[in-house]
Order: C-alpha cells, then sequence, then structure tokens
C-alpha cells in the first residue's frame, strides 16, 4: 500500500477511530459508573431475600451440576490433593449451582431405547436423529463395544480395516508378509482415520524391524508423520531420534534430543544434558542460542551458589534489605540481567554474576540492557545510578542526556516504580515530541514542565484550562498567574 | 442493539437433543458398572460434563465420589472405580499404574474407562503393555457434539489444533460420518456446509478482539460456554460462574456488539430499570400484589444481569487501559493494512525487551510474518534472539512449531520463490503456472495475505466515519479496519451461489485442492432450508467470525450454525504452539 506520510496522518486523525478510545477519563466510562450506581442503588430494594443470588436462577433453562465442585469436595476430604483444591478454590461453584433445583428430564432413559416416543416433540433435526437410534444405537449400547470380538481369521485388508475404525478388536496377526503388512497399511491410509493408521503402525513396528520399517515408511508420508506423532505421545524417544536419524532429519534430529531437557529438573544434571546438546546439527543460528543456553544455566548456578550463601550469612545489605523471592535458575535471561542490575550492579565485570559481563558474553544489545537497568535501579529508587544511565560527556566535557530507547518509554517505567515529580519531571522535559511531552507531563502532574511548555507555545487558553486542574492557592497557580500577567510574552490565542 | 433477523430466516434445528441423548447414554454407561462406585474424570472433560449432567444425576446412578485424573495416586476406597477420560496415553498410564497398585497389594477391584468420544488402538495397547488389559473393561461415550449455544456446536477438542496442523494427525472420522448421515436420501435440512480449516485464514484468529463477547473471551476465557467472574467483577470477595448464552436477556443483546456500543446500552437499561421499580411508588395494595407476584421476579434478574454486565465492563476497561490496548490496535491495524512495518516492528521489539506478556508478544510476530509473507531474515534472527533472551531459551522449540505450521516464518533471501514463479508464469499457461506455484507453495507454505486482502476487499475504504453503532459490514467486529478474511470467503460464496471466479483467491490461499460438492442442485430443498448455513471450523473459530456471520445472517436472511472444534482466540492458538506450558 503506497501511502504518503501525509496520508497516514490523515487516516490516523480521521475520526474512524475515534469512535473507540479507553482514556482514562472517558465519558462513557463514567457513563457506565453512572449506571453502575444506579444499579447498585436499586440493591437495597432487591437484595430483600439475599442468598436469591444469580446462581438460583436457571438461565439456560436446564440447570447445570456442580461436578467440578464435587471432586474438590473429594480432593480436599482426601486431603492430599492440595493442588487440586488449589485450583478449584477461586471457582466457588458450591453456592453457585447447589441449590438447583433437579432438572425434570422430559426424557426417560426407557423411552430413549423404544426409540421414538414422543413424535410431537421432535423438531426437524431430532427427526433425523430419532432414525438412527432406533435402528443402531440400540444394538450397539445392548454390549459394551469393547466385548466385541472376532475370531475369524479370513478378513481381507480392507474388510480388517473397516472393522478397526469401526473400533472393533480385530487380530492383524496374520498379515504376515511384507506385501501383506504394506497393503493393511495403505488400506488404513486411504481411510484418513488417524485412529486406524495408528493402530496398524503399532503392528508394524512389533513385527517389522526398524530399518524396513522406515526404509517403508521414508516413501509413506502420511503413515510416516502418524508415526511420528505416536512415538512423541508414548514418549519412545530413543526409536523417535532413530527415525529421523534414518530419515535424515538432523534439525529434528537435534531439536528432539534439546527438548528432553524439559523433563529435567536438577539443575547439574540439566546443565549436562545442555552440554551434550551443543554439537547436534541444529541450524547455525540455533546453535548459537544452545551454546547460550548452556552458558545462561552455568552462570546461574555459579550465582544462585554464591547469592544463596551471601543472604544466608546475612552480612550483604542488599540481600537484607530485599531478601530474594525466588531462585534464579531457569529464568530468561533478560530476567537474569534484571537480578543482576539488582543485587550486583557496581560489581566489576570480571564477576559472573556483574551486569556488564552479562552484556558483554551475552551480547545484549544496549535497548534491551538499558530497559533492563532502568527498571532493575529504578526499582531500587537509585535515582543517581539512573541518571548515570542516559548520561554521555562528548569530548570537550559537556555532559549530555541520551537514551537508545524514546525518553516517554522512561517516563513510563520511573512512574510505575512511583518515582518522585522532579526525577519525572527531568526526563519527561527530554522528550522530543511536544504533544507527547505535554501529555505525559499532564498524566503525571509534572506542573511545571506543562506550564512551561504552554508558555512557550504561547497557548493561552491551554495555560487556562490547566490552570483550573492545579490546587488552588498553590505555587503553581501562582506561578500560571505569573505568566498569565506577564506582557512579555506575545499569546497567540 | 440486537437487530431481529429477517421474517422469512430459517428456524434453528433444535440442539438441545444432542445434550440428553449424551446424558442418556452417559447413564447408560454408568448403570453397566451396577452398583457403588467412584468415578475419576479427566480435567479437560469437566466443563462439558458440567454442561449435560449434574452431580445429582451422576449419584442417582450410584457414583459415590468424583476424582480428577491427575498425576497422583488415588485414595478410594470403593470396590468399583470408573474413569471418564479422553482418549489419551498418559490416562491409560495413569489407570495402569493405578491397577498395577493395587494388584501388588492383592486387591482387586472393578475398573472401567468410558473414553469420550471414542476409544484408539493406540490406548488398549498401553493397557496391554502395562499388563492390565483384561483387568479393565472399557466402553465409549460418543458425546462429540456440545451444544454451546442454539447456533453454536463445539467438538471441545482444544487439542486438534496442535495435533493437526502442527503433527498432522488425521482426524477426519467423525467429520464424514456427520456427512454420512446428512446425504441419507433424506430431505436436506441444511442448505450449504462450509469446511474451513483454520489454517486458511490465522490473520483473523490473531487479531484483538473487540465485540463484547470476543473480549470477555479474551480477557477472562469464557470456558465451555461458562465464565468465572472474579472479584473485581462481582465487586464481593467471591467469585461468580456465569452462563453466557442466548438465555441471558442482557447478554444476548450485546454479545454481537463492538465494545464501544455496550456502555450506552447497559446505561439505556440501568435507566429503564430505575424507572420500572420506582412505578411501585404510589401504587395501591392491589396493584404492588401484582407488580410482586408478576413483575418483580423478572426485574431483579435483568437487575443481576446488569450488574454484572456492568462489572464485567468496568473490569475490561480498568485492564485494557493498563495494558495501552489504544496503542497495541493500531499497530495491529497498521499490520493488516501493510504500512509502517518499520515502525510496528519496532513495537513489537519493545513488547518483548520489556517482557510484556509472552502470548501477546508471540502473537504480533506471527501476525507480522502472515501479513508480510514471513519476516525479513534480518529482524526474524533478530526478533527470534530477543525473545529466547526475554522470554527463555527453551522457546527455541516454540520457534520451530510455529515455524512448521506456517504461524511465523522467514523470508527466502532475497524472495527468490517470487522471481522463480513471476519467469515460470511467462513460460506456461496460467493453469500449469498455478500448479507450479502450488509446488511452490507447499515447499514454502505463504500466505499472500496481502494480496488476498486486495481482491476480496477486506481492508474496507472508509470516507470519514465508520459508524459503529450501525455497521455497514462484517469489518465492524474489528472497529472497522477489517473483514474476517473467512467470513468474507463464506459470504462470497453465498452471494455468488458457487465458487465461480473466486479461483484465483483459492490459488491463493493454497487451496490447490478444494473439495467442493454441489448439493444445492436438489429442488426439493426449500429456499428456506437453502438459506440455513453450517459452517464447520476445524482448529477453532472464534467469538469475532460468530458475532461476523450472524451479522451477515440479520443482513441478508441466513442463519448460521456453527461447528467448531472449540472456540479459540489468539492467546489459545499461541499457547496450543509453545512447548512451555505456562
Amino acid at each position: 500500500m503506497n501511502r504518503t506520510k501525509g496520508d497516514e496522518e490523515e487516516y490516523w486523525n480521521s475520526s474512524k477511530f475515534k469512535a473507540f478510545t479507553f482514556d482514562d477519563e472517558d465519558d462513557e466510562l463514567s457513563q457506565l459508573k453512572e449506571s453502575k450506581r444506579a444499579v447498585n442503588s436499586l440493591r437495597d430494594f432487591v437484595d430483600d431475600d439475599d442468598d436469591d443470588d444469580l446462581e438460583r436462577v436457571s438461565w439456560s433453562g436446564e440447570p447445570v451440576g456442580s461436578i467440578s465442585w464435587s471432586i474438590k469436595e473429594t480432593a480436599g476430604s482426601s486431603g492430599s490433593n492440595q493442588e487440586g483444591r488449589e485450583q478449584f478454590k477461586s471457582r466457588n461453584s458450591f453456592s453457585s449451582y447447589a441449590q438447583l433445583p433437579k432438572p425434570a428430564s422430559t426424557y426417560s432413559l426407557s423411552s430413549f431405547f423404544r426409540g421414538r416416543t414422543r413424535p410431537g416433540s421432535f423438531q426437524s433435526l431430532s427427526d433425523a436423529l430419532s432414525d438412527t437410534p432406533a435402528k443402531s444405537y440400540a444394538p450397539e449400547l445392548g454390549r459394551p463395544k469393547g466385548e466385541y470380538r472376532d475370531y475369524s481369521n479370513d478378513w481381507s485388508p480392507s474388510d480388517t480395516v473397516r472393522r478397526l475404525r469401526k473400533g472393533k478388536v480385530c487380530s492383524l496377526e496374520r498379515f504376515r508378509s511384507l506385501q501383506d503388512k504394506l497393503q493393511l497399511l495403505e488400506e488404513a491410509v486411504s481411510m484418513h482415520d488417524g485412529n486406524v493408521i495408528t493402530a496398524v503402525l503399532i503392528f508394524l513396528k512389533r513385527t517389522l524391524s526398524k530399518e524396513i520399517l522406515f526404509r517403508e515408511l521414508e516413501v509413506r508420508q502420511v503413515a510416516l508423520r502418524h508415526l511420528i506423532h505416536f512415538l512423541k505421545e508414548i514418549g519412545d524417544q530413543k526409536l523417535l531420534l532413530d527415525l529421523f536419524r534414518f530419515l535424515d532429519r538432523t534439525e529434528e534430529l537435534a531439536l528432539s534430543h534439546y527438548r528432553e531437557h524439559l523433563n529435567i529438573q536438577d539443575p547439574e544434571k540439566r546443565k549436562e544434558f545442555l552440554k551434550t546438546c551443543i554439537g547436534l546439527p541444529f541450524s547455525a543460528e540455533d546453535s548459537v542460542h544452545i551454546q547460550d543456553h548452556y552458558t545462561l544455566l552455568e552462570r546461574q548456578i555459579i550465582i544462585e551458589a554464591n547469592d544463596r550463601h551471601l543472604e544466608s550469612a546475612g552480612q550483604t545489605e542488599i540481600f537484607r534489605k530485599h531478601p530474594r523471592k525466588a531462585s534464579i535458575l531457569n529464568m530468561p535471561l533478560v530476567t537474569t540481567l534484571f537480578y543482576s542490575c539488582f543485587y550486583h550492579y557496581t560489581e566489576a565485570e570480571g564477576t559472573f554474576s556483574s551486569p556488564v559481563n552479562l552484556k558483554k558474553t551475552f551480547k545484549i544489545p544496549d535497548k534491551q540492557y538499558v530497559l533492563t537497568a532502568l527498571a532493575a535501579r529504578a526499582k531500587l529508587r537509585a535515582w543517581h545510578d539512573v541518571d548515570a544511565l542516559f548520561t554521555t560527556k562528548n569530548w570537550l566535557g559537556y555532559t549530555k542526556k541520551k537514551a537508545p530507547i524514546g525518553f516517554h518509554r522512561v517516563v513510563e517505567i520511573l512512574h510505575k516504580n512511583s518515582a518522585p515529580v522532579q526525577i519525572l519531571q527531568e526526563y519527561v522535559n527530554l522528550v522530543e515530541d511536544v504533544d507527547t511531552k505535554l501529555n505525559l507531563a499532564t498524566k503525571f502532574k509534572c506542573h511545571d514542565v506543562v506550564i512551561d511548555t504552554c508558555r512557550d507555545l504561547k497557548d493561552r487558553q491551554q495555560l487556562l484550562a490547566y490552570r483550573s486542574k492545579v490546587d488552588k492557592g498553590s505555587a503553581e497557580e501562582e506561578k500560571i498567574d505569573a505568566i498569565l500577567n506577564s506582557s512579555q510574552i506575545r499569546w497567540k490565542n | 442493539m440486537a437487530f431481529p433477523h429477517r421474517l422469512d430466516a430459517p428456524e434453528l434445528p433444535d440442539f438441545s437433543m444432542l445434550k440428553r441423548l449424551a446424558r442418556d447414554q452417559l447413564i447408560y454407561l454408568l448403570e453397566q458398572l451396577p452398583g457403588k462406585k467412584d468415578l475419576f474424570i479427566e480435567a479437560d472433560l469437566m466443563s462439558p460434563l458440567d454442561r449435560i449432567a449434574n452431580v445429582s444425576i451422576l449419584k442417582q446412578h450410584e457414583v459415590d465420589k468424583l476424582y480428577k485424573v491427575e498425576n497422583k495416586p488415588a485414595i478410594s476406597s470403593s470396590e468399583q472405580l470408573c474413569f471418564l477420560v479422553r482418549p489419551r496415553i498418559k490416562n491409560m498410564r495413569y489407570v495402569a499404574s493405578l491397577v498395577n497398585a493395587d494388584k501388588s497389594a492383592g486387591r482387586t477391584r472393578k475398573y472401567k474407562v468410558i473414553f469420550s468420544p471414542q476409544k484408539f488402538h493406540a490406548c488398549e495397547m498401553v493397557l496391554e503393555e502395562e499388563g492390565v488389559y483384561g483387568d479393565v473393561s472399557c466402553d465409549e461415550w460418543a458425546f462429540s457434539l456440545l451444544p454451546l449455544d442454539v447456533d453454536l456446536l463445539s467438538m471441545e477438542l482444544p487439542e486438534f489444533f496442535r495435533d493437526y496442523f502442527l503433527m498432522s494427525y488425521e482426524l477426519w472420522r467423525t467429520l464424514e460420518e456427520e456427512e454420512d448421515c446428512e446425504t441419507k436420501g433424506r430431505r436436506p435440512e441444511v442448505g450449504h456446509i462450509f469446511l474451513l480449516d483454520r489454517d486458511v485464514d490465522f490473520v483473523t484468529a490473531l487479531c484483538s478482539q473487540v465485540v463484547y463477547e470476543g473480549l470477555v473471551d479474551d480477557t477472562f476465557r469464557i470456558k465451555c460456554g461458562s465464565v468465572d467472574f472474579g472479584p473485581e467483577v462481582t465487586s464481593s470477595d467471591r467469585s461468580l460462574k456465569v452462563l453466557l448464552n442466548a438465555e441471558d436477556k442482557v447478554f444476548h443483546e450485546i454479545r454481537n456488539e463492538h465494545f464501544s456500543n455496550v456502555f450506552g446500552f447497559l446505561s439505556q437499561k440501568a435507566r429503564n430499570l430505575q424507572a420500572q421499580y420506582d412505578r411501585r411508588r404510589g401504587m395501591d395494595i392491589k396493584q404492588m400484589k401484582n407488580f410482586v407476584s408478576q413483575e418483580l421476579k423478572g426485574l431483579k434478574q435483568e437487575h443481576r444481569l446488569l450488574s454484572v454486565h456492568i462489572g464485567a465492563c468496568e473490569s475490561i476497561m480498568k485492564k485494557k487501559t493498563k495494558q495501552d490496548f489504544q496503542e497495541l490496535i493500531k499497530t495491529e491495524h497498521a499490520l493488516l493494512e501493510g504500512f509502517n512495518i518499520r515502525e510496528s516492528t519496532s513495537y513489537i521489539e519493545e513488547h518483548i525487551d520489556r517482557q510484556v506478556s509472552p502470548i501477546e508478544s508471540l502473537r504480533l510476530m506471527c501476525l507480522l510474518s502472515i501479513t508480510e509473507n514471513g519476516l525479513i531474515p534480518k529482524d526474524y534472527r533478530s526478533l527470534k534472539t530477543q525473545y529466547l533472551q526475554s522470554y527463555g531459551p527453551e522457546h527455541l522449540l516454540t520457534f520451530s512449531n510455529l515455524r512448521r505450521a506456517g504461524l511465523l516464518t522467514e523470508q527466502a533471501p532475497g524472495d527468490t520463490l517470487t522471481a522463480v514463479e513471476s519467469k515460470v508464469s511467462k513460460l506456461v499457461t496460467d493453469k500449469a503456472a498455478g500448479k507450479i506455484t502450488d509446488a511452490f507453495s507447499s515447499l514454502a507454505k505463504r500466505s499472500n495475505f496481502r494480496a488476498i486482502s486486495k481482491k476480496l476487499n477486506l481492508i474496507p475504504r472508509v470516507d470519514g466515519e465508520y459508524d459503529l453503532k450501525v455497521p455497514r459490514d462484517m469489518a465492524y467486529v474489528f472497529s472497522g479496519a477489517y473483514v474476517p478474511l473467512s467470513c468474507r470467503i463464506i459470504e462470497q460464496v453465498l452471494e455468488r451461489r458457487s465458487w465461480q471466479g473466486l479461483d484465483e483467491v483459492l490459488r491463493l490461499l493454497n487451496c490447490s485442492e478444494l473439495a467442493f460438492t454441489d448439493m444445492a442442485k436438489d429442488d426439493k430443498a426449500s429456499s428456506e432450508c437453502l438459506r440455513l448455513v453450517f459452517v464447520v471450523f476445524l482448529g477453532g473459530c472464534t467469538f469475532s467470525e460468530i458475532s461476523a456471520l450472524r451479522f451477515l445472517g440479520r443482513e441478508k436472511g441466513f442463519r448460521f450454525i456453527f461447528l467448531t472444534t472449540a472456540v479459540t482466540n489468539s492467546a489459545r492458538l499461541m499457547e496450543a504452539m509453545s512447548e512451555v506450558k505456562a
């Protein structure tokens, strides 16, 4: 789409999307709040016979049971299902459903088996269904499917596959020649039923040597995909890796092997395992990531041991003031960097736990580094460090504030960490775009910035409007008045 | 609000029958194990089961205690254990370990496994391998379609998406059988059936939803047609489970509305309600009696519904304001339209760097990739590296999944593919060129979104304001910025009464093997049933798509019935692809 810049701006400024904004002080929200108040005020009248909550009303006409609740109860009484209870804690479905009346099923079980009993009540679709149950449901239900046994040995491959498809137990043992086996497989594949294909594959896997099985599947892609899926499901990692090796799918082989690390809990063992992944045939790009993963965990283990020791010794101020909430093991790199900026900011590059060392080792981009360091130092309210993060000196010794991320982001992060107005103000002032600057300053109540910006814009109206927002008799009001009364400014409005 | 359907719109079939069938069959199966028994239910089946049966029904059929199937030894003293599970290997291992533990403790009980919706041969294999085949009886509970609403049926198989689009597992059985029924020489009741693979249109599913029902799903996760509203919505200390369907009169009127309209509607409702309550002032005894016996109940219910939805709106507003939704939507729209790509890319980058939700970041990357036919290699590398650094190196596996599913890909260097393609097309006839392109497409699944968007006019040209209160087309579900591709295709086919003239679109969609059967030729089919349209989404559909098609239905006099493997949204899609479960 070839839009010019002008077009785009016009586009975004057009009213098309203005119908829907998520601004805080939106009209619609206040409208909503109003409605809420109205509805709430009715409560006194409505709640005369309380308990009569939403829940008891049968919304669907067909009440819903509290099966999940009941399970929670069993879990609770057996006393061992702490986790399950956690899961259900918030559901509170007891209150929701327990008092529901029993549904009056108009459709009794016995009438169901007689086929059609209440023809009058059937809608068009049920018409369709009423045939089927009468003919096939009843006999099917008469005996559980599992009890169907088939002792005949003369089924052809296609008959066999058809029976398998119906979920019937069916012996495949008579298919002994390779040709028969493959014919069986082809029949199954042509049926497009994963369940049947898998059933045949299970048989082939058991009765064919690995090499033959792989060889035959290599030219039968659908079946091959099913075998891969099946091996993943049952967790036969060894055969899966053999298969990938045979197929020369080196990348999948490598990824599949790497995936296993997720099942290793012990950090040392996991690290050792990751080491075995390093030489695997990943793409060039992924090889670097694997190497980094290993290095990261290696570092984390060192840092963790060290810091746990420091923390328990109780000699280090930072750990006393801000006890660690969780172990750093297996955390992402950025989290590790945050941690290191939080606890080890001033350390020399030589130590593994220093931020600078992490930055260098993992080639963390400036942007990412600054964002993370900023968040960590702001959290500690170390405003001096924040300042230093953005201060650069040129060769003449002048200092200047520079950031690889927009200063509006800096302001947001500072605000999130409840930086004082003086600090915020400084960074709001560094925002280049005047509109953004004004917005941010207004949002975060940096009065001086708003006032000065209005003055610089010679926007008397906006300044007047802002006057009504500041506290009466405050220094801000005085300042505004002084500016408004100044004869030096040529207002544009 | 909630425009009525055209008078000649066909009636929907009554699907509640399916619930009764499922319930009765379950009861039958439970009775197959006479006497007291404990029932173990797989977590994924609990919500669907809640929709069709309740504890008292289970108790009536001698179910004593209920347990969740989880990876823990069960403490059950019952002599009979019944398991209600999906046919999964891990469930079989669980059952087997239980049986084997009993065996070594010298205990004998009866065990029964009920598979829903069907038993897999692989499951029996596990039972056999673990030496418990024969100790356990197996049965099937053919509960495959759950009516979530009057026009929505769900198979409740969210894992279908991953199995089918990532693993290419064939799961056609159920659908094929259904089609068998459909053609059994009866008078057709449905005029059109569409079967849509989710990978035809990933874009729509990846967008942030802004119609009420979709937004509720994105924010609170609707599970099996019901949602848990936490204390932030109920403004009390407990949460509330609420069924969301056409029975909820308030919800029914706002579910398909753009979120910005919902406030106005709720305020109006609140005012009306107030007025109706106020009427009781100045009533005499008799009038009061009438009021209490006839109107009060309805008013009270409406009052409850109103406060729930007002609470939900408030909570949504709070959350969205906090996460800078406006900026997010702006980026999404820019991606859909295909301009300011650099700006969007750096927005995504910052998202990742600030460790904002991993699922959101992934979603935006996928949206960028599909709309742009893959990321340029430099961006791909740098975004991937930063993603791994922010959210963990193991997501390497997630990226491999996404690449295989075609959700997040890298452009071929120098886009050689296109070059070869265009040369080829000059040399051979169009048809052959199409075939060759298909061959290339299968090599590198290209989304061609930009071209499709142009062909189908997915980005409406709007002069002035798009009035979200009076939507003019399906684009309203995305604030007027984008017509959902999946819905547009359906609209086009219904309008043309065939696929004619859509060849180019189909080629771009990589639908080389389009199965199209024209069943509408049957003149016995009344014009009414011709306008009953069945839409099947394989791999999940979103509430936005449902809303859009409901809108189309109201405009053109169609009634849509939706069948989906599960209701989905962007977060669910991304989680299905993610290797590291949250």
